[in-house]
This record gives structure tokens, C-alpha cells and sequence, in this order.
């Protein structure tokens, strides 16, 4: 087993830092609330019945568990895909659209190798959803690296461009001639369907994702590409002095987090819908940049707000079906928790940067 | 391809360009300042459901466009208070703003859903009535339509020929030369982000009240973003943005006016075009003229050491 | 607040040369600290109107400091400023700047992306709320015609070269009412032509009755157009003499040291030339961007088993010739040769693989990830050679075992798992030589080896480079302390202005010889090869 860089001996308790981040965590949580609450009240809603609801339709039944999961999994997906890049220094914002583009790739596969047994399928999908993102970030990185444009900007343009092909091929060549309603593709075929867990709807897709983390995690940690990309992020100008290929490194990065992103496209696709569909994403790119900067670009802190903002999300069913409120209200409350994060106030101070 | 057609054409071009240019200038005038507000389409979300919502219950439109422009103004100024006085990262605080417009629109707007309202009333200008081919009722206007090149051109004239705008600018090039020549960098940001509020406030009013007269959840259906591109578009000059918006807004009519003569071409492949135009232009051009963006957008200014 | 009246009879005043009028800025006694350095040591320092007066010396003798003192961008630990005989509190520039203080800075503080006009605008006191460009242009009009500061009021700041922008600088400093004015190294972007164009400028300015004050390193210039100089040397003044009293011994003796008794010169051996040279610049020309220099025609040679001293003020190609040899600065002509084969356009992997080891003036900024470890910064020049497992896992044993040899053997010693960050200046420059030695590198560029370190480390690092030598690895050793150079080198070549001006064997030559080169003034002997 290779050494690592941990010094041989501890002088503080290890519990100790976690304790404290998960204070942090609640803090941030209970402030945000709290404000949420206030608006619920304003609102002439009832925080505490709607707090009390979401509480006991997701963590009081194994299947309201369930779909949390469910909702959690393009969310780690999406949120490696960002914290990726951001480790050597690039913001990807573009998560939505390669995302979207690796749903397309995938349904063509899909489509296309309909009569593949499900083992050949299913990897072949996966690739395809891959490649599409991978394509979709190319473009961004490469004029990053050339120094022509900013990554930021181009990779938040190229989130429209997506999702309107996507829709161009469902509503034209892609259109399935049976359901008239509502437009979307052929339903596929058992074979392209990622497998579900015990009669829920949580699929293989969670497994593919945590598989991600843990290679994100150790790739960062132990690896000489982790070391490097660490490097460049931390100091650009002396990574490039010390050899360090930063080109290479800039264009082949940005793409990975692209491919992760066609991932969770092809995952929900598959997993969930079992078709493709318009506006099938609700922001999970954007909602992935935001827990990655959130918990700094950290695995554990990526699987934690994962899991919260999913919860939150189906806060936000509840609060449509039992208190009549849009689901978009739900965003408050995301948007508060940020507020809260971003603001800064001096009980959080950390000294991180994002 | 009747007169008529091409009309309505013109017609929808201008209705759909004059909402998104007044967000257009407002959003000019923040980045010009160094600030870039990706949360644009949430403030103008809940402008568009603010003023809407004041019209309904007053049944006085102007009133609602004021509403609309102040509570453009007020989300701007949240904003700002995270990305100026907090110094927190312009995009994730754009991010977030985006989503508190999402919910927070959606909650005012509730009531409101399906209501009808008096929008503001449409006339013609006087000397065009007597041009008996341009006499319909296509081409009927409301007052902020006819207002919104002249204050293109009140933007570029703030910009380019005032000290304030001078200073503006200076900020959003260098903050710290700014400084250097005396000038406050935070109090022009909160300055460039209250009145850019107020612009895109009256371009969601524009849309909700005068053009649409309607409050449906997420309506904006983007424009907040399409502005972004097209202040990029317009290499963040107002009078490049007119033009700007005119052929953005008016794309999905192109479509129809084009579907009409037999041409039909995907209105989802229209809708990419501004984004895609956007690119090109950042692309052929982002590496000559490098100086098009302003040099310090999207930098926090984080004040000097004594 | 000076009177503005009382100015026009002192403008009027005779033409440069000052009898006994009072100065207009009086510095007695100025003494400031930072950490580490005493930049000012008890400096009295006169100005007068109508004159030109050099503040001349090396780098880090103090002038920057105590010119900065007066533009309130710093407070003197003690010592007073007058102004016309009454003391005054500067306290920042906003205070020089009401008193008619204006410095012109060796960075811009232009826009470039605005106008020429609007640059000036943006800094003018009396700007209108709506901007008058007519008047505004006239104004710079009246004054660039009056003082040969031409240039086009429309054109955009990054469409002008350096020179021009000077002019900008200039007029804006004009504008705003400045009538003494601090000119910080203004030539060292220049062209030859654009250096004649200022002086006439300043020149100009002078029969005007303002007070200049001109910071440099540069004998040629001082001689050409100051009326008064003082020389700085290790914080105090070290001769203030008129024009007519100075000339360059007189002024050379001043700058350096006087006495380099005691000097232990280190055995020096006879580089092998009959071997092939480890490193060769062939006519070498970069381009320089804006402020950095270009480095023009160059050759060199060097050989195993020796150490190339490259002695130079430093902002004259020191850094750029490093560069030039890592790979990180391209060569628009000539060719580049390591260890017998062409690598001009190679990447900087491949010239370290090849066994080139950097030392750079600045570790933090140019060496280190911050905040990683100082064990893994070790790794990161040399990752290709502990990975293992083809790029999975990463030997730390090793990593800390060829570390912990080095240190022993140079005999230096930091924590292994703190983060860089929090290592001082000379450890970050110890961790940094550690890294950089372990390997047993063939050519070692160290750039401002002994910067901020204590005797020990100094006396160790120096160790270390003779160590290298003597195992057959060739050194080029920017530094700026004479001494240091005349000790260790083996050859002595001399940097100004991006090119070679003189190349010695030290024993052929002195301090004084050197710091005519150093000062770019023409020099009796013939320059060997």
C-alpha cells in the first residue's frame, strides 16, 4: 500500500474537524429554514404542518426514502461534473447542457441497438452518454485553453443550445407516433432500461454515481493526475514552471467533467424515464454547480447536500399536494440555504474559497 | 407572404425586442460596473409577477410598472449585497438569485394565475396613421415601446458622456485605478445594479403587463439569459443592443414568417439562435478585440490594504 | 497648501540652475523599516523647482521607498517632509496630490480599454458631472504641444505603444496640477528614441519651473539631464553632489561598496571546453510584453563543471534569460541548445526531464501549490518519477526519503506536512533549492539564490551550488550581490537592457568595471569574449 502524505502521528482529534463541519451544515440549515419558515407564514401557510409533512413522507416510509435517493442521483452526478473541473481552476456551468447532450447520444443508442441484449446495451449507452457530454465540454475547453474565451461564459451559452436540439429530435425525427399528447420518444426497450432495486424506483444509476465519487475522491488523493490537477489549481503559474502540462490538463479535465455530466443525463433517461423528453432536466446542472461550490469541491460534502437538497425537493411535492403551493416555492428555501453560505456571516467563517 | 404578414412580423419583433432591451440595458449597466448577474431571469420573474400582481389588485397599470421597476431594483440590490458588501462569488450568487426568483415569483404570483388585467392602453404615433398601409392595428404601441430607444440612447449618454458613467466604466475596467482616481468602487456598483434593476424591471413589466397581460409560472421563459448573451451579443453597448434585441425577439416570428413562405425550419433550432450567434461573435472576435468585455467583470473588487 | 500665486514667480525662476533658494520639498531625517530591512536610514533628501534631480542606485537601496514615503503611499517611521520651509503631514496620496505631489509609477494606472482622453478625464479634479471632450481635448492639446508630449487624444490606451503611454501618464500627471513630479524608472521601457523624446520633455518641464525628481539605476541618463544626484546606497545617502561635481567613477564609487577586502575568492576551476557545452544560446531574441524586457541577440555558453555569474540591475533580462532556458518564454529567433541538442521549442517537461533544475527569484509565486503540502510539493517537478502503477499511486516513502537525504546534506531542516503557505520566505526558498537539487541535476539556473535567507542557509545553498559544480553540473547563477557573483563564479557576465555587455573572468576584473556595465555607461576596457 502506497504511503500517503498523512504525517505519521496526529496531534488533534479527528472527530473533532467533522464535528464541526456538521455543525456548520446545521447551522446554515436551521438559519435557512427558519427564513423559509417566515415566508411560508407571510405566505398564510402552515412551515411547521409542511415541515412535519415532508419529514414523514421521506424519512417515515422506506418508499418516501426511496425516491429521495432517487432524486439524489443526478445530482452527485452533475456535482462531480462541476467539482472536477473546479479543481484545476475552471468553472464548468455548462453541467445542464452536456447533460442533455449525453441524454441524446444515449437515446440514439437507445434507439438505434434496440435488438442488444441488455449487457451490451446498457455499457454501450453509457459510453455514448459519455462521449456526448464529453463532445459538448471539448468545444468550451478548447478555446479556454487556446486563451480565446472564457469557460464560463461559453459553457453557459452552450446550456440553450442543447436543450433546444434535444427537443428539435424528439419533436421531428425522434417523435413517437403513439402517445399524441405529449411529445416525446419511442418508450425503449426493456434491454436499455437500467435495472431498479427492490420494487423502488431507485436504479443502477445510484451505484454508477457513487462509484464516480469514490474514484473522484481517490484520483484527487493518491493519484499523480490528482497531484498535478491539485497543482494547478492552487498555483497555475508555478504548475506551468514545474512542468506541468497545463493545456493538456485544462482541455482533458473540462471534457471528464463533461462526460460525468452525459452521464447523468443517460442515467436519468434510462433509469427514470425509460424515454426521452423535453425539459426532462429541472436545473440538475445548475443545482450541481451549487452543491459543488457549496461543499467545496469535498466528496463527503457532495454526497451530504446531495442528499439535503433531494430532500428539499420532495419538500416541495409535499408543500404542491398539501398546502396548494407551487412546487417552484421549494426554490426559496435552495436559494436561502445559498444566501445563508454565500453571505458569509461571521458565525460561519471557514476560510474557504470557492 | 402578404404586407400583412410581414407586418405582424415586424410587429412581434418589436413587442418581444422591447422587453428583452430594456433588460438588455439594464444588464449593460451592471456589467459595465464588473458585475455580471447570471440570476437575471429570477429578478425579472418576480418583477413580472410584482407588477402584474399590483395592476390586478389596483387596476392601474402604471402603478404596476412602477412596482415592476422597484422590485427589479430591490432584487438587484440583494444581489449586490452578497456579491459588493459580502464580496461572495458573482456566479453562485447569480445561481442563487435565479432560484429565489423561481419560488419567490411563483409564490406572489399564485393569486394571480388565469387573472385578467387592463394593460396598458396601445396607440399610434400620430404621423404614422396617415400612412394608410401601416394603419392597423399591428401597428399599435404602448408607451413603453415607444420609449425604449430613446432610452437606449439616455443609457449610451450616461455611459459615454457623463462623469458618473466614466466612473462607472473605470470601475468595471479596474476597480483599482478607479480607486486610485478617488472614486468609490462599491458605492458605483450598488449605484449600476439599482438602476439596472429598475431597467429589467420594466422589461418584465413590459412583458407581463403590456405586451402578454398575463402571469404564468416561469413566462420569462429565458429571456434573462438571452439578455446576458445579448449584452455579449452587443459587446455591451446600448446602441448595438437594439439591433440586437430586434433580431433575437424577433427570431420566433422570423420562424413564422418563414413557415409561411414554405420554409420551414425547426422553431427549437430557431430558439438556439441567439446563443449560437452569441458564440460566434465571442469566438471570431473574443480574441482580437479583447477588449470588449469590461477588464474586471466578474472580479470581486476587495478594496486596498492601507 | 501651497499658494498658487506665490507659484508664478518661482515658475518664472531662472533656468535650471538654483542658487540658494528654498527648496520646495524638504526631507530631513526620513527612516522607514518593514520587516527584515531598513529601506530608509536617516535620508535627507532637497528638491528644487526648475531642476532635475536623480535619485540614482541599485536595487533595493531605498529609492522607491522613500519617493513612495512622499506620495503618502507610505509613513516614515520618523524624519519630517517640508514643503516651502513648513512641515507637512502627507498621509496619502490623496495629500500629495493637493499638494501638487504627482508620481509617475513604473506600473500604469491607465485603462486601456478607454481613450487617451478619457484616461486623463477619469483623473482630472475639476471634471464636470457632463463630460465637455472638446474641452477636455484642448486642454491636453495646449499642454502636449507645449512640452512634446504628442499623442492622439482619441486612440485608445492599448492601442499605443509603451512610450506613448508614458506620455499619457505624464499629461495626466500634468493635469491634475501637479507641479513636482516623481518619475520612478521611466526608461526602462523605453526605446533608445523614445528615451531622447523624454528628456526633451523633461527638459521642457523644467524651464517651466517644475521640480523632477528621477529614480534610476542608469548612469547614462543621469549624466545626460539631471542638475542635481544623489546616490542611495543600503538605505542612507551616500553622496548628494551637483551635475558639474559628477561624473561616472565618482558616481560608481558611490553606488557600491567600497571596500571588498576579505573577499574569499573559491577555488576556481577551468571549465572544460573541449566537451560539449551543457547549455548554448545561439543569437536568442525574445519579445517582451508590455513592461518586461526583451532579450536581444544572445549568446552564451555553458559548460559542465562551471558556474556563469550573471550579474545586472535586476529588471534587465535576468528573468527572461531564465525563462528563455526553462521554456517558458519563446524564442522568436535564434536556437537553443541543452546538452547538444536543439530544444528551442520544447516543452518545460522535457527540458527538466533532461535534468535542468530552476530556482526562481520568487518561490511562492513561481514554485509552490500553496496550499498542498510541502511533501507534496516536492513531488510535483519530478511526479513521472514516483508514480507508480502508471500514474495511480504515488511513492511518498520515496518522496520522503530522497527529501530527507538532501536535507541532511545541505543541512537544512522545515516540516514536511505543513502547507507551503505558512512557510516563511526563506524556508519556501530552502524548500524550493531542496526540491530542485535532489535529483542531481546537470544545469541549475538559480535566480536570486540567497534572497531572504539567513547566513547559515546562504552559506549552505552556496555549499550546495559548489557541490554541484563539482560533480560536473553547470550553474547559472543570477544574483545581485556583487560579492556573491565575484566569490562563486567562475566566469562574470553583465545583463543591461536584454543584452550581454561584458563577459569576465572574475579575477580579471572589479566591482567598479561591473557597475559601469551594470549602469549601462560606456566602459575604457574593451569587452572580452
Amino acid at each position: 500500500m502506497p504511503h500517503t502524505t498523512e504525517p505519521p502521528s496526529r496531534t488533534s482529534l479527528p472527530g473533532l474537524n467533522v464535528l464541526l463541519v456538521i455543525v456548520r451544515y446545521l447551522i446554515i440549515f436551521l438559519v435557512a429554514f427558519g427564513l423559509f419558515g417566515v415566508i411560508l407564514l407571510v405566505a398564510g401557510k402552515d412551515p411547521m404542518l409542511a415541515i412535519r409533512d415532508t419529514f414523514s413522507s421521506t424519512l417515515g416510509s422506506a418508499y418516501g426514502f426511496s425516491e429521495v435517493i432517487v432524486k439524489m442521483i443526478p445530482l452527485i452526478f452533475t456535482a462531480i461534473a462541476v467539482a472536477l473541473p473546479s479543481r484545476v481552476g475552471l468553472i464548468n456551468v455548462g453541467a445542464e447542457g452536456q447533460l442533455y447532450v449525453g441524454a441524446w447520444l444515449a437515446t440514439w443508442g437507445a434507439l438505434t441497438f434496440a435488438p442488444l441484449p441488455s449487457w451490451i446495451l446498457l455499457p454501450l449507452m453509457m459510453v455514448l452518454g459519455m462521449i456526448g457530454g464529453g463532445l459538448w465540454a471539448f468545444i468550451p475547453a478548447f478555446f479556454c485553453a487556446r486563451g480565446l474565451v472564457n469557460e464560463t461564459i461559453t459553457t453557459l451559452l452552450m446550456n440553450y443550445v442543447a436543450p433546444s436540439v434535444v427537443t428539435f429530435f424528439i419533436y421531428g425525427p425522434w417523435r413517437s407516433p403513439f402517445n399524441s399528447l405529449y411529445p416525446q420518444t419511442v418508450d425503449f426497450v426493456p434491454a436499455a432500461r437500467l435495472p431498479t432495486f427492490f420494487g423502488t424506483r431507485v436504479h443502477l444509476g445510484l451505484i454508477l454515481a457513487l462509484v464516480l465519487l469514490v474514484l473522484y475522491w481517490f484520483i484527487l488523493k493518491y493519484t499523480r493526475w490528482g497531484l498535478e490537477m491539485r497543482a494547478i489549481g492552487g498555483n497555475p503559474q508555478a504548475a506551468r514552471r514545474n512542468g506541468i502540462p497545463l493545456t493538456l490538463y485544462i482541455v482533458v479535465v473540462m471534457c471528464l467533467g463533461g462526460a460525468i455530466a452525459g452521464l447523468a443525463g443517460m442515467s436519468e433517461i434510462s433509469g427514470i424515464h425509460g424515454r426521452l423528453r423535453p425539459g426532462f432536466s429541472p436545473g440538475f446542472g445548475y443545482v450541481g454547480f451549487l452543491i459543488s461550490w457549496l461543499s467545496g469541491g469535498n466528496p463527503i460534502g457532495i454526497l451530504v447536500m446531495s442528499f439535503v437538497v433531494a430532500l428539499i425537493s420532495s419538500g416541495g411535492d409535499i408543500l404542491q399536494i398539501n398546502q396548494g403551493l407551487p412546487f417552484a416555492v421549494v426554490n426559496i428555501l435552495l436559494a436561502i440555504t445559498l444566501f445563508v453560505v454565500l453571505a458569509r456571516p461571521a458565525l460561519l467563517v471557514k476560510g474557504k474559497s470557492a | 407572404m402578404s404586407l400583412l404578414s410581414i407586418l405582424g412580423v415586424i410587429s412581434s419583433a418589436i413587442f418581444s425586442g422591447t422587453s428583452l432591451l430594456y433588460t438588455t440595458l439594464g444588464e449593460i449597466l451592471d456589467e459595465r460596473a464588473g458585475i455580471v448577474n447570471l440570476g437575471l431571469e429570477g429578478v425579472l420573474l418576480v418583477s413580472a409577477a410584482a407588477g402584474f400582481g399590483v395592476t390586478s389588485q389596483t387596476g392601474n397599470p402604471y402603478i404596476g410598472v412602477l412596482a415592476a421597476m422597484l422590485a427589479g431594483g430591490v432584487m438587484n440590490l440583494l444581489f449586490g449585497f452578497l456579491v459588493i458588501t459580502r464580496r461572495a462569488n458573482q456566479l453562485a450568487s447569480g445561481l442563487a438569485v435565479m432560484f429565489f426568483g423561481f419560488g419567490l415569483s411563483a409564490l406572489i404570483g399564485k393569486p394571480y394565475v388565469g387573472a385578467r388585467i387592463n394593460g396598458l392602453p396601445r396607440f399610434m404615433l400620430p404621423g404614422l396613421a396617415s400612412i394608410p398601409a401601416l394603419n392597423t392595428s399591428q401597428f399599435k404601441f404602448d408607451l413603453l415601446i415607444y420609449l425604449v430607444v430613446p432610452m437606449a440612447m439616455l443609457i449610451w449618454w450616461l455611459l459615454f458622456r457623463t462623469r458618473w458613467g466614466l466612473s462607472l466604466r473605470a470601475v468595471g475596467e479596474n476597480a483599482n485605478t478607479a480607486f486610485a482616481a478617488g472614486r468609490n468602487p462599491h458605492r458605483i456598483q450598488y449605484q449600476a445594479l439599482f438602476f439596472g434593476g429598475l431597467l429589467a424591471g420594466l422589461g418584465a413589466a413590459h412583458l407581463s403587463i403590456a405586451w402578454t397581460m398575463t402571469w404564468a409560472e416561469f413566462m420569462t421563459a429565458g429571456r434573462g439569459f438571452i439578455a446576458v448573451a445579448l449584452v455579449i451579443f452587443s459587446k455591451w453597448h446600448p446602441a448595438r443592443a437594439i439591433a440586437g434585441a430586434l433580431l433575437f425577439g424577433g427570431a420566433v416570428a422570423f420562424q413564422l414568417l418563414l413557415q409561411a413562405s414554405g420554409i420551414a425550419i425547426s422553431p427549437f433550432l430557431l430558439d438556439t439562435l441567439p446563443y449560437v450567434l452569441t458564440l460566434l461573435v465571442l469566438i471570431v472576435w473574443g480574441g482580437t478585440r479583447k477588449h470588449a468585455a469590461p477588464a474586471s467583470l466578474g472580479r470581486v473588487y476587495q478594496g486596498t490594504e492601507q | 497648501m501651497a499658494d498658487q500665486n506665490h507659484e508664478t514667480t518661482d515658475f518664472v525662476a531662472s533656468h535650471g540652475r538654483p542658487t540658494t533658494r528654498t527648496p520646495l520639498i524638504s526631507m530631513r531625517g526620513i527612516t522607514k523599516a518593514f520587516p527584515g530591512v531598513l529601506a530608509n536610514d536617516h535620508i535627507d533628501l532637497d528638491v528644487y523647482g526648475s531642476e532635475v534631480h536623480a535619485l540614482l542606485g541599485e536595487n533595493g537601496a531605498g529609492k522607491s521607498t522613500l519617493m513612495k514615503i512622499l506620495y503618502g503611499f507610505y509613513r516614515a517611521d520618523s524624519g519630517q517632509i517640508l514643503l516651502h520651509g513648513e512641515p507637512v503631514a502627507i498621509r496619502s496620496p490623496h495629500d500629495a496630490r493637493a499638494m501638487r505631489i504627482g508620481m509617475l509609477f513604473q506600473e500604469f494606472t491607465l485603462v486601456p480599454a478607454f481613450s487617451v482622453t478619457e484616461n486623463i478625464a477619469l483623473f482630472l479634479q475639476d471634471l464636470k458631472v457632463i463630460l465637455n471632450i472638446k474641452a477636455i481635448y484642448q486642454r491636453i492639446h495646449g499642454l502636449s504641444e507645449r512640452y512634446n508630449l504628442q499623442v492622439n487624444p482619441q486612440a485608445l490606451v492599448s492601442q499605443l505603444s509603451i512610450g506613448e503611454q508614458q506620455k499619457v501618464e505624464i499629461l495626466k500627471l500634468l493635469l491634475s496640477n501637479a507641479r513636482i513630479l516623481i518619475l520612478d524608472e521611466p526608461t526602462r521601457v523605453l526605446a533608445p528614441h523614445e528615451v531622447e523624446a523624454l528628456f526633451r520633455v523633461l527638459d521642457n518641464l523644467r524651464q517651466d519651473g517644475y521640480a523632477i525628481v528621477l529614480i534610476t539605476h542608469k548612469m547614462k541618463e543621469v549624466l545626460e539631464c539631471a542638475d542635481r544626484i544623489t546616490v542611495l546606497r543600503g538605505g542612507r545617502v551616500a553622496g548628494s553632489l551637483p551635475r558639474s561635481k559628477a561624473s561616472e567613477d565618482t558616481l560608481v564609487t558611490m553606488m557600491f561598496e567600497k571596500g571588498l577586502a576579505g573577499l574569499q575568492v573559491s577555488q576556481k576551476l577551468a571549465a572544460d571546453e573541449s566537451v560539449s557545452p551543457l547549455l548554448e544560446l545561439r543569437g536568442v531574441e525574445t519579445r517582451g510584453e508590455g513592461a518586461e524586457t526583451s532579450l536581444k541577440a544572445l549568446d552564451l555558453k555553458i559548460y559542465p563543471g562551471e558556474i556563469v555569474g550573471v550579474a545586472g540591475v535586476s529588471g534587465n533580462g535576468q528573468k527572461e534569460l531564465g525563462d528563455v532556458v526553462l521554456g517558458l518564454v519563446r524564442c522568436i529567433r535564434g536556437t537553443k541548445f541543452l546538452f547538444g541538442e536543439d530544444t528551442t521549442n520544447r516543452s518545460i517537461q522535457a527540458v527538466r526531464k533532461s535534468g535542468v533544475a530552476f530556482i526562481p527569484e520568487n518561490p511562492l509565486t513561481m514554485a509552490t501549490a500553496p496550499f498542498m503540502t510541502v511533501l507534496e510539493n516536492m513531488a510535483l517537478t519530478n511526479a513521472w518519477r514516483y508514480a507508480r502503477l502508471g500514474g495511480l499511486a504515488m511513492d511518498w516513502q520515496a518522496v520522503k526519503t530522497d527529501t530527507e537525504d538532501t536535507l541532511k546534506k545541505l543541512g537544512f531542516s522545515f516540516s514536511l506536512y505543513v502547507p507551503a503557505r505558512s512557510l516563511s520566505g526563506g524556508n519556501l526558498q530552502r524548500m524550493v533549492i531542496v526540491r530542485e537539487m535532489t535529483h542531481h541535476p546537470h544545469l541549475i539556473i538559480a535566480s536570486y539564490l540567497t534572497r531572504g535567507l539567513d547566513v547559515q542557509s546562504t552559506i549552505a545553498a552556496r555549499q550546495a551550488l559548489l557541490q554541484a559544480r563539482q560533480s560536473g553540473a553547470g550553474v547559472l547563477l543570477i544574483s545581485e550581490d556583487l560579492e556573491e557573483l565575484f566569490t562563486l563564479s567562475d566566469r562574470l557576465i553583465v545583463l543591461y537592457g536584454g543584452k550581454i555587455v561584458g563577459t569576465f573572468k572574475p579575477e580579471e576584473t572589479n566591482v567598479y568595471e561591473v557597475g559601469h556595465l551594470m549602469t549601462g555607461s560606456e566602459v575604457q576596457h574593451a569587452a572580452h569574449n
